[in-house]
């Protein structure tokens, strides 16, 4: 089986989860050399349709070709045996071990009765990083190594598993845009030995490196052709369906007084480093300030320290004159702090409770909704009413569980108890994150309607396209310290990068 | 996916989940070589032949349906209490202290001040576990197990030397238990050994309901044990609640012991607790967590456990066939249970369904 | 002196149950499951350890062959129990905490009514004989300790450092030890998750019935319905103590069986305490060992205690 792929064809592939029909009826082909971009909007079914091709899932209906020959793998040890490999976008390293022992997992070969040949490992990860130029240290631990370090793991494990062709889900979304750009420069070269599937959602990368382009949305294929012959607006164009522009914030500076100030803050992480390591930064009301940064870089411990849910080791965070360091969540909230948390799934509602129930999470003590600890029910169900249809909620009613939502509509519950509980602050984090295009442009346009509403607001995001459409100002966040504040005028995707990777620009530091 | 199938799946699971359970239960008799016909006639039909019968099994019914409620409580704010048996004991401790300590104070104030008194100290060895699982995150699956270990120790040290009743002393045999109790503790009986506990467990019931689903604190509390991050993040003091919870599971304990000291043996003697906490766990699932559904459980269940004190007798089957069924009882109930929420599967065999029966696929 | 030595030498062969079940404990957390009903294998372990002996060597003379053919069944019991628990956590995916207490039931309740239909009442055998170490066991205080017991105990502690190289230097323990923290990641690459889990589950089994017929065919000699006594649960704790590592392991199960042993030899320290206290003692111990070790356990398998469903998109 050590020859190439020369060709790889997909044949009216359909699969379906409980209530989805997450692939209906694909079809597409790769030719040797090649590189395919899979574009479409998150949930639109690419990454089910890869995990297919490498055996993770099993498809309902459809064929599947290699050279010719109809293939069927029932794991990813079939696909691997057949040269394919796949770099998923959360990373498959299993943190507490090595490089080496990584690999291994996969490299039968090393696999003696009584004895794994980890020698035998470790040199054939040399032999392939030295052959593709992937520097690798083959014998770190995968929790020491950067996020774009743990990408070029992944790259070597692949192609160490012998993969001739790779499949790429997201491969940029954690990446500054400098790595972004070394990465596509690695993939031209690797072109001319291998086979490649590309998905994205970032039309520029795709335009930058693909020859073929297949358009898929709500899981099936809406387009296919030669990138070279369709423009950026035409592929997004059929990738949403419709045309969606995004809300920009061009609102006039409205001057507020000051809201949130964090000074020369501290706050570990749950590894028990400074996550959060000496920052500042001020936030005014009626402003939208834009935490930028690769994640992982204490984002989400400032959101959690703000909000009382992480200890404070040093320094201060003043809300409105009030000093809220190490104060109970509850006392946060009571000052009147709203917070769009990371993980909406478990942490912004609770799944099992009924939507309306999750109405109230932060306000079942509120005379609005009890009396004397005894819950209203007819206000309960009135308020649950009421933001189903200001927020557009679609739910079979507000009995139904939380969790069985979407994540789009799981995220307006939690928008519409945030925004009505009438907060003087906002804080959201990744809030648009994974979900399509009419969702965010949904929460985007309600988060401008409260910065206009005179209330300030943290954006934290790895989307340099969002940070810049929504914020007044743009903070640059690295190792847990703010790189440089940029006013929204100053900042281009470049700057920002540069920022990102912890390279200062021309002038000193924090202006 | 018709409504109709929806409900038809669910009740096949629970017919195999019925199923499952006899099935392995006749395994064991099987071994036995016993009549398993006659087993199960004797469990669970023989005792609702004769009013006899029938007035024993409500009075196990009654420490079943209180210290499940208790159980129920905990485990709907996400803490596992498998340590009743402990907080029985002690609290059987707490009210026989107090009987002892003041035999001659007056019914009304000494047989609720008892009661109290076994509220108290069976909430108490329930908030060790509560605050070790709050503060430290220790396993309240190994703490309390450990602590039942404990208790039952110092409750035989408890009835061996201080509360040893005199008679057995002079006597010289030295049987461990208490002297009989006052009568001033004593709750009434109705008929047979059947006491007025039972309206008690009924009206604890009614109570818990509304606790749990019409008040603030039983909605922080639901919250707490079904998202513990989302409870936090929304304001809720997660460990004072899980806490208080422990409390209350242990303190329903606690008072189950009282009532069965009050009302069934009047003096505390050993064997009490007549596995009753691990039972009591058992019916909680058994009933859904709900307290309408833990009342028909605690019957069900006290049903069992009598049943098979008649086995040994009636088929010559060890009574610990009791605890082989409630093991079993607790793994299907699991078990069935992540089945029944398995949409995915639940999606494939309506697939495997409707190509069988040549429908037209119906897709959202 | 004579005391002290008579105490560490009970010690050695006290811990053997503990030791051998939570090294069994310890492969199946370290493949992500939590198997609480470790009490319950213990208990089926140690009825059929001491059933084999007691029914074919007539209760009285027996060869010791069919002690060791009564080790040898209490381990496939152990397994096939195991591999049960990993039908109900692993294929159906029930919650692990609750699963397991249900199986501590069904275990410890069915060896009751077995023993009680089999055996009747309390009926000693007479067990592994010791075998001394020759020319080790001459050794003055430490042969005692160490060299004197009989060759299960050798055996356990001997599997102590076989456990470490299965767990970090053949290819099965790589595969567990990936299953147990990012069980996606293993199935990326081809590993079947739930069978590692259904493997580790059988060996854990194994050593949890293999330590349960330790109790009663080299240490008690008997059977009764409070036999394990909770050690099955010790065992898990002592999972947590040693950090998931077969050599703390080996130390906790010492220092718990130290405690132990205190309680058989209140008389000769002529301490005048209720003997209920020291029974209580160990108990006690465990509960604050894990008040100390439990917070932020940084070291615990990454998936301890979570089902792993491919089809759940995350």
């Amino acid at each position: 089986m050590e020859d190439k792929i020369r060709s790889l064809k997909m044949e009216h592939i359909t699969k379906r989860f409980p209530g989805v029909l997450a692939s209906d009826d694909i079809s597409l082909s790769v030719e040797e050399g090649e590189i395919l971009a899979l574009v479409g909007e998150n949930g639109a079914g690419k990454t089910t349709l890869m995990n297919i091709l490498m055996g993770i899932y099993q498809q309902d209906e459809g064929k599947i070709f290699i050279n010719g020959e109809e293939v069927r793998f029932r794991g990813p040890e079939d696909a691997f045996k057949a040269g394919l490999g796949m770099v998923h976008q959360q990373y498959m390293l299993v943190p507490n071990m090595t490089v080496t022992e990584n690999v291994a997992l996969g490299y039968k070969k090393a696999w003696k009765p009584f004895k794994l040949d980890l020698a035998m490992v470790r040199s054939r990860v040399e032999e392939i990083s030295s052959r593709y130029g992937l520097s690798v240290n083959p014998d770190a631990y995968i929790w020491q190594l950067s996020v774009g370090e743990q990408q070029r793991v992944e790259l070597v494990k692949t192609l160490c598993l012998g993969a001739r062709f790779i499949i790429l889900d997201e491969p940029t979304s954690a990446l500054t845009p400098q790595e972004t750009d070394e990465l596509i420069e690695l993939l031209k070269k690797m072109k001319s030995e291998l086979s490649i599937i590309f998905i994205s959602h970032k039309l520029n990368e795709v335009k930058a490196l693909s020859d073929k382009v297949v358009i898929l949305r709500h899981g099936a294929v809406v387009f296919s052709g030669n990138t070279a012959d369709y423009s950026s607006s035409e592929i997004a164009a059929l990738m949403t369906g419709h045309e969606i522009v995004l809300p920009e914030n061009k609102e006039e500076d409205m001057h507020g007084g000051l809201a949130l100030s964090i000074k020369d803050l501290f706050v570990r992480s749950d590894r028990g480093f400074f996550a959060v390591n000496g920052l500042n930064l001020d936030i005014h009301e009626g402003e939208i300030v834009g935490l930028a940064g690769v994640s992982g870089n204490g984002q989400k411990e400032l959101a959690e320290a703000i909000n009382g849910l992480r200890k404070v080791e040093k320094g201060e965070i003043v809300f409105f004159g009030e000093h809220i360091e190490n104060k109970s969540p509850n006392h946060v909230i009571g000052c009147g702090m709203g917070y769009i948390p990371e993980e909406r799934n478990v942490e912004g509602i609770v799944p099992a409770f009924q939507i309306k129930e999750n109405f109230i999470l932060k306000d079942s003590d509120d005379e609005k909704f009890s009396r004397l600890k005894f819950l209203k029910k007819k206000e309960i169900n009135s308020n649950a009413e009421k933001l189903r249809s200001d927020f557009d909620i679609r739910c079979p009613g507000t009995n139904t569980a939380a969790g069985a939502l979407s994540g789009g509509n799981i995220q307006k519950v939690i928008l519409a108890r945030e925004i009505t509980r009438a907060p003087k602050f906002l804080i959201a984090v990744y809030p648009t994150r994974g979900l399509d295009m009419g969702a965010i442009e949904f929460i985007h346009a309600e988060l401008l309607k409260k910065r206009r509403e005179g209330i300030g607001i943290l954006l934290i995001s790895e989307e340099l396209d969002e940070i810049m459409n929504l914020s007044d100002r743009i903070a640059v966040i690295y190792k847990g310290a703010i790189q440089k504040v940029l006013h929204h005028g100053e900042a281009n995707k470049k700057s920002l990068g540069i920022l990102m990777a912890g390279l200062d620009t021309e002038e000193g530091k924090n202006d | 996916m018709t409504r109709n199938f929806k409900i038809a799946y669910k009740i096949v699971i629970i017919l195999l989940a019925i199923l499952a359970t006899v099935l392995l239960s006749s395994a064991i008799l099987l071994i036995l070589g016993a009549d398993i016909w006659r087993t199960f006639y004797t469990i669970v039909i023989t005792p609702l032949t004769r009013v006899g019968h029938l007035t024993e099994v409500f009075v196990r019914a009654v420490p079943l349906c209180i210290i499940a409620l208790g159980v129920a409580v905990a485990y709907r704010s996400g803490i596992v209490n498998i340590g009743a048996e402990g907080q029985m004991a002690m609290g059987i401790l707490g009210f026989t202290s107090v009987a002892l300590a003041l035999p001659d104070l007056p019914k009304p104030i000494l047989l609720p001040f008892a009661l109290l008194a076994g509220v108290v100290t069976g909430g108490l060895w329930g908030f060790i576990p509560g605050i070790l699982k709050a503060k430290l995150q220790v396993s309240e699956l190994l703490s309390t197990v450990m602590l039942n270990y404990i208790a039952a120790q110092f409750y035989s040290f408890c009835l061996r030397v201080p509360m040893l009743d005199p008679v057995e002393a002079l006597s010289g045999a030295g049987t461990p238990q208490s002297a009989r109790l006052s009568a001033n503790v004593e709750i009434g009986r109705i008929t047979g050994r059947l006491h007025y506990g039972i309206f008690i467990a009924i009206v604890l019931a009614v109570l818990v309901y509304f606790f749990l689903w019409k008040t603030s604190f039983g909605y922080k509390m639901r919250a707490s044990g079904s998202e513990r991050r989302a409870a936090r993040y929304g304001g809720i003091s997660v460990p004072q609640y899980i806490t208080l919870a422990m409390v209350i599971s242990g303190a329903f304990a606690g008072l189950a012991g009282g009532i069965e000291i009050a009302a069934v043996h009047r003096r505390a003697i050993e064997g009490v607790t007549n596995n009753y906490g691990f039972s009591a766990v058992v019916v909680a699932l058994f009933g859904m967590l709900h307290p309408f559904g833990i009342i028909p459980a605690s019957f069900f269940f006290a049903l069992l456990i009598y049943g098979s004190t008649l086995t040994p007798r009636a088929v010559g089957v060890p009574a610990n066939i009791v605890d082989v069924m409630q093991g079993l009882i607790i793994i299907v109930i699991v078990t069935a249970q992540m089945v029944l929420q398995n949409s995915y599967l639940e999606d494939k065999v309506w697939h495997w369904y409707s190509q069988k029966r040549g429908l037209k696929e119906e897709t959202k | 002196m004579n005391i002290i030595i008579n105490i560490l030498a009970m010690t050695v062969p006290f811990s053997v149950a503990l030791l051998l079940a939570s090294i069994g404990e310890m492969f199946n957390q370290r493949s992500g499951v939590f198997n609480l009903g470790c009490e319950g294998i213990m208990a089926m372990g140690a009825f059929i350890g001491m059933l084999i002996p007691f029914s074919i060597g007539g209760g009285g003379a027996v060869a010791a062959g069919w002690n060791y053919l009564g080790l040898l069944l209490a381990a496939v019991i152990g397994a096939l129990m195991g591999l049960f628990f990993g039908l109900i956590v692993v294929t159906f995916r029930a919650p692990q905490g609750i699963a397991g207490i249900g199986l501590q039931m069904f275990g410890v309740g069915t060896a009751g009514t077995l023993f009680r239909h089999f055996v009747g009442g309390t009926q000693s055998i007479p067990g592994l004989s010791s075998n001394p170490i020759p020319l080790l066991s001459d050794i003055p205080v430490i042969g005692e300790i160490l060299f004197s017991h009989n060759i299960v105990v050798y055996l356990a502690f001997l599997f102590v450092p076989v456990a470490w190289y299965i767990l970090m230097k053949t290819s099965w323990g790589l595969e567990v030890r990936a299953v147990g923290t990012y069980p996606r990641a293993a199935d990326s690459m081809g590993i079947n998750v739930n069978r590692i889990r259904y493997e580790a589950l059988a060996l854990g089994g194994a050593l949890a019935g293999l330590a349960g017929a330790y109790l009663s065919v080299c240490q008690i000699k008997m059977f009764s319905d409070d036999l394990i006594a909770g050690r099955g649960f010790i065992a898990v704790a002592l999972v947590y103590f040693g950090h998931w590592k077969p050599v703390r392991i080996m130390l906790g199960a010492l220092l718990f069986s130290f405690t132990q042993t205190i309680q058989y030899n209140v008389q000769g320290l002529g301490i005048n305490i209720p003997y209920e206290f020291f029974v209580m003692l160990p108990y006690v111990v465990v509960i604050v060992v894990l008040a100390f070790t439990s917070r932020n356990q940084t070291t615990s398998p990454a998936a301890l205690g979570k089902p792993f469903n491919r089809e759940i998109r995350t």
